[in-house]
């Protein structure tokens, strides 16, 4: 290993470090922009992410990646949330979390879960990104906790795109990144995905005057009770 | 022989510095706020002027109430005495172990809280209970980050963890990061300081470490106010021993521990003058929210030790 | 020509005009057009492939074996009657005022969408375009669920979405996965994501890799397979969507979820020389079969009844791919066509019924033979069909299902048996007093297309009696390869 690739590899690894902090953070915060402000961190920090591993492995394919991530995931999603919260009005709002404690500590036997699967299998790789496999998995187990424990349709929706993030931090972070066709296709999948929420939204404020997951559920819930 | 005077000096230092501490800090919030401060020295006249005072004890103070300050003190003095701030091998080394340091410092505490709760008011109780609960919070984090560095060096003996990362190559080392911050967040918990705990509050029903010494006076509230002093001056020490321990000496010649005098300074320097610059910019937490900061402490030094054994650990 | 662009290009063309095309009825007539078109040249790539083992197009990009090709034609297929089923039914429905002409059009464009997205999940040989194309799959039918705008459908949309949404997250870490291993053997690029190449390298992917892989794979198109316990979403969104949609979530998009789940267990297979993926989906399955059964039984709305009964089949599937014996994935593959074509004939006879009464619920649908004799027939044939009578295909498929649990594990047939019969005695428990007695007041006469449904159980009726040779020639052949392991 030369110099340059231990560097790349520590900064890698030091980035995933991160990766894992943001995914504690959002499942943390209370307040809906602080909720989209880490995770447009997190966007952020994979668009640098991805530039430092095509850096360190010169595939240029990655490099657009990189470009993809940042435009998309750092400013277009976190911009298109952030318009959507302020139309809604529902920017100043605060959500009451399940026991913070107890989310907290699930959080944690959550890592360690995918610490311990994972290891195993890490030795087989020979990629300098290996490392960040079992990183990358409790940060996609950890946004899925996330949407379980939301109870507003943004967050979980927040939820939903960090559990993405953190799919691609798999895929640069475990493998260089999947072929380009491939990420091109789940970006757009993403992108779409987006789109079809946001369009949601304005649904669900229209039909049910709230946000709220438990209001929506009880409309079939209710249903289901008057037949 | 030399090495006992060092180690003898080391002491003698940490013990003196502590109060000049303290007004370095009061000082450098002072020019934030565009005051002039009452100067550097002022903690350290404060603390003579109580002991030439009179010692008042209330009615129903028994023993505990007499005996405690003695005993936060020396438990405080010893932790002190042996965290190494100028040379690293001195006799004591072999007992700074850091969980004995953890153990002598939760002694200081428990006779503090004790004698909190002896004269049976009200403030005095409340504040022991504060202490208590946040304490039993804060030491799993402290010795958590703690063991971030101790795995790595396969010794939780203080001397031992230094030479350790004086030795192994600069690396960028995420887990020491997150030690770190867990480290800073504890130690303004346990040294009492804003956003936690405000040392120059008067408002009792706010008060958690001042809240316990409300009934002392004299020499045994001037004991007191210098072991909080020496904790302070400790746990600063503590924290560039263990994530910043380059400069100091590794053997006992005068040159080497004036140079190492010198780099400690300066490290306490800008240590504090962040801390001054924190405490002045922020304000305290609601009481109920301690926890909550607390349980973030514990969750980022338990983040190091996962990322140390995923990143770090060779497989 | 190549009929691979062809079939894909069809329904991709298709949407686009549709989605730009303001007049309902000719939108409806195109619809229908376009699926006919699909479904011819499906047929003739069925015809080019089946003179051969296996083709592959484009560098190896599409790729068809004995084992996709006839689900490209059974797609295509039950895609265009649900067209021709769609065009009264949704003319009905715009009637009535339960949609406009601006989601009329949202409609048919997503129509052809999903359609693209579930022919290219088929052909393909990429893992990684699977799972694009089954999230396409996917988001187009979101929106066709909450089509209505009611606060039911609006809500049980939006627990498809999310729940479908995590379950395809888990799938494609799944996928990561195998890239990981694979990545190290056939290189850093398409290449280790092109199934055909995987499959023929099994042998050399990681074995503990792969069996990891395998777990997220089955809990993450499990999610859209309906297996218990990710099967929430299923009954809400069949049950609030339009029902042609229902008909093609139960009769088409469960069926490339669990196509997606074999191919990966074949991979798997390979790798770990154990039964670690087969045992996984007989476990999910059984457990899917009577959960569903049994939760059949409390239904109170048409649909969501027969989306029970949908869990309740994929699962059987999904125990006899488990199983892994030839005779076992012979019936399951049967047992796919037969219930994509029942299933959906009887979405499309229950989308009538509930037009003619003007609700969903069971207990206010009665007396349809006296009042509609061609949907009151329909809907008891049907149910016939599904509940396993001979001499319809479903008899056959389980049948040949029940034979092979006998012969791998004689003690699993009493829970299959079980669940069997569960399953019958609810659907006939509700279906009964529906066909039978005294017309409900509130009954109407609505214009309905009884073709399509009809052609369905004709279909099923000549599965069941005797199944054609080139058919059966093509089920023994994808059996082998399903059941034949890496190389």
């Amino acid at each position: 290993m030369t110099f340059s690739q231990q560097f790349a590899q520590q900064i890698i690894d030091g980035m995933a470090a991160l990766t894992l902090l943001i995914s504690f953070s959002l499942l943390a915060q209370h307040r809906m922009l602080s909720v989209l402000r880490w995770f447009a961190g997190q966007g952020l920090l994979l668009a640098a992410t991805a530039a430092v591993v095509a850096y360190s492995t010169g595939e240029t394919e990655l490099y657009i990646s990189a470009m993809m991530t940042f435009l998309l995931k750092g400013l277009l999603l976190p911009w298109m949330l952030w318009r959507v919260i302020r139309k809604l009005h529902v920017h100043r709002e605060v959500e009451p979390l399940m026991n913070s404690g107890i989310t907290m500590v699930i959080a944690v036997a959550v890592t360690l879960f995918s610490f311990h699967i994972i290891q195993p299998i890490e030795v087989t790789s020979e990629l300098l990104t290996r490392n960040s496999m079992a990183i990358a998995t409790a940060c996609v187990l950890l946004s899925m906790l996330m949407m379980i424990t939301r109870k507003k349709a943004i967050t979980q929706v927040i939820g939903f795109l960090a559990v993405e993030n953190s799919l691609f931090f798999a895929a640069i972070g475990a493998t260089n990144g999947m072929p380009l066709v491939v990420e091109i296709g789940i970006a757009f999948d993403v992108l779409i995905a987006a789109l079809i929420f946001g369009l949601f939204f304005f649904q669900i404020r229209n039909t049910f005057d709230s946000m709220e997951i438990d209001t929506m559920q009880s409309s079939l819930i209710q249903k289901d009770d008057d037949e | 022989m030399s090495s006992i005077f060092f180690q003898l000096l080391q002491a003698v230092l940490m013990v003196m510095f502590a109060p000049l501490v303290l007004g370095f800090v009061s000082t450098v919030k002072a020019r934030l706020q565009n005051r002039r401060g009452a100067g550097i020295m002022q903690p350290w006249r404060d603390i003579q002027k109580l002991f030439n005072k009179e010692v008042v004890l209330a009615d129903h103070a028994s023993w505990i109430f007499r005996f405690a300050p003695y005993v936060v003190f020396t438990a405080t003095v010893m932790a002190a005495s042996v965290v190494p701030s100028l040379l690293l091998d001195t006799p004591l080394s072999l007992t700074a172990d850091v969980i004995a340091l953890v153990a002598l410092l939760a002694l200081g505490r428990f006779f503090l809280s004790l004698a909190g709760m002896d004269i049976g008011t009200a403030f005095g109780g409340m504040g022991a209970s504060r202490e208590m609960t946040f304490s039993a919070l804060a030491e799993p984090a402290m010795l958590m980050s703690i063991f971030v560095l101790a795995i790595g060096a396969h010794s939780t003996n203080l001397t031992t963890m230094i030479a350790h990362t004086l030795h192994t190559p600069l690396l960028i080392q995420p887990s020491i990061a997150f030690a770190l911050v867990a480290m800073l967040m504890i130690a303004i918990v346990e040294t009492g300081r804003i956003p936690i705990d405000n040392p120059s509050t008067h408002l009792e029903l706010t008060m958690i470490h001042e809240a316990m010494l409300l009934e002392y006076s004299g020499r045994h509230l001037a004991l007191m106010e210098w072991a909080s002093a020496v904790k302070l001056l400790l746990f600063a020490t503590l924290i560039i021993d263990l994530f910043f321990p380059w400069g100091i000496s590794g053997d006992a010649s005068l040159v080497t521990i004036a140079l190492a005098l010198m780099i400690w300074i300066a490290k306490l320097m800008v240590l504090f003058v962040i801390l001054a610059v924190m405490e002045t910019s922020m304000a305290k937490l609601r009481m109920f929210e301690v926890p909550q900061y607390l349980g973030a402490a514990f969750v980022l030094a338990f983040l190091g030790l996962i990322i140390h054994y995923m990143l770090e650990v060779a497989v | 020509m190549n009929f691979f662009i062809a079939t894909l290009l069809t329904p991709l063309l298709g949407g686009m005009v549709l989605g730009v095309l303001r007049n309902p009825k000719l939108a409806a007539k195109l619809n229908i057009l376009t699926s006919v078109t699909t479904f011819t040249f499906s047929i003739l790539l069925a015809l080019q492939v089946l003179g051969q083992a296996s083709l592959a197009t484009f560098n190896g990009w599409f790729y068809l074996d004995a084992y996709n090709v006839f689900l490209v034609s059974l797609t295509a297929f039950v895609g265009m009657t649900t067209t021709i089923f769609s065009k009264p039914y949704m003319q009905h429905e715009l009637e009535i005022g339960r949609v406009n002409e601006k989601r009329l059009r949202l409609y048919h464009s997503m129509y052809q969408l999903f359609q693209l997205g579930m022919l290219l999940g088929f052909t393909t040989n990429n893992i990684g375009v699977l799972w694009v194309s089954l999230e396409l799959a996917t988001l187009a039918t979101v929106l066709l669920v909450s089509l209505y705008r009611t606060p039911a459908s609006i809500a049980a949309a939006w627990k498809y979405f999310i729940l479908c949404g995590m379950g395809i997250a888990l799938a494609l870490f799944g996928t990561i996965l195998v890239f990981f291993t694979s990545s190290t053997i056939l290189g850093h690029g398409n290449e280790a994501l092109t199934w055909s190449l995987l499959y023929a390298h099994a042998g050399q992917l990681d074995p503990a890799v792969m069996g990891i892989a395998f777990c997220f794979l089955m809990v993450g198109y499990g999610t859209k397979v309906g297996l218990v316990p990710m099967h929430a979403w299923l009954p809400d969104a069949h049950g609030e969507g339009p029902t042609p949609v229902s008909a093609v979530l139960s009769g088409l998009l469960l069926n490339l979820a669990l196509y997606a789940l074999v191919r990966f267990k074949m991979l798997v297979d390979g790798s770990t020389h154990t039964d670690m993926a087969g045992h996984m989906m007989m476990g999910f399955g059984l457990l899917s079969l009577l959960v569903a059964a049994m939760a059949l039984h409390k239904q109170r709305d048409i649909k969501r009844m027969f989306s029970f009964s949908s869990i309740e089949h994929m699962a059987l599937m999904t125990f006899a791919f488990g199983i892994g014996t030839p005779l076992a994935a012979f019936a399951a593959l049967l047992h796919m066509t037969v219930h994509s074509l029942v299933k959906s004939g009887i979405f499309f006879t229950v989308g009538h019924a509930a037009q003619v009464m003007g609700t969903q619920k069971m207990a206010e649908i009665r007396g349809l033979i006296s009042h509609h004799p061609g949907i009151g027939w329909g809907l008891l044939i049907g149910t016939a069909a599904i509940a396993g009578f001979p001499p319809f295909g479903v008899f056959m498929s389980e049948f040949l299902l029940f034979t092979a649990t006998l012969e791998s594990y004689p003690w699993l047939a009493v829970p299959l048996l079980l669940g069997l019969l569960i399953a019958m005695g609810g659907l006939f428990r509700f279906v009964q007093p529906m066909v039978y007695g005294d017309t409900a007041e509130h009954a109407k006469h609505v214009h309905v297309n009884m073709m399509p449904v009809y052609i369905h159980f004709g279909l099923a009726l000549i599965l069941g009696l005797s199944i054609p040779m080139f058919l059966s020639q093509w089920y023994h052949q994808a059996a082998a390869l399903i059941v034949g392991g890496g190389a």
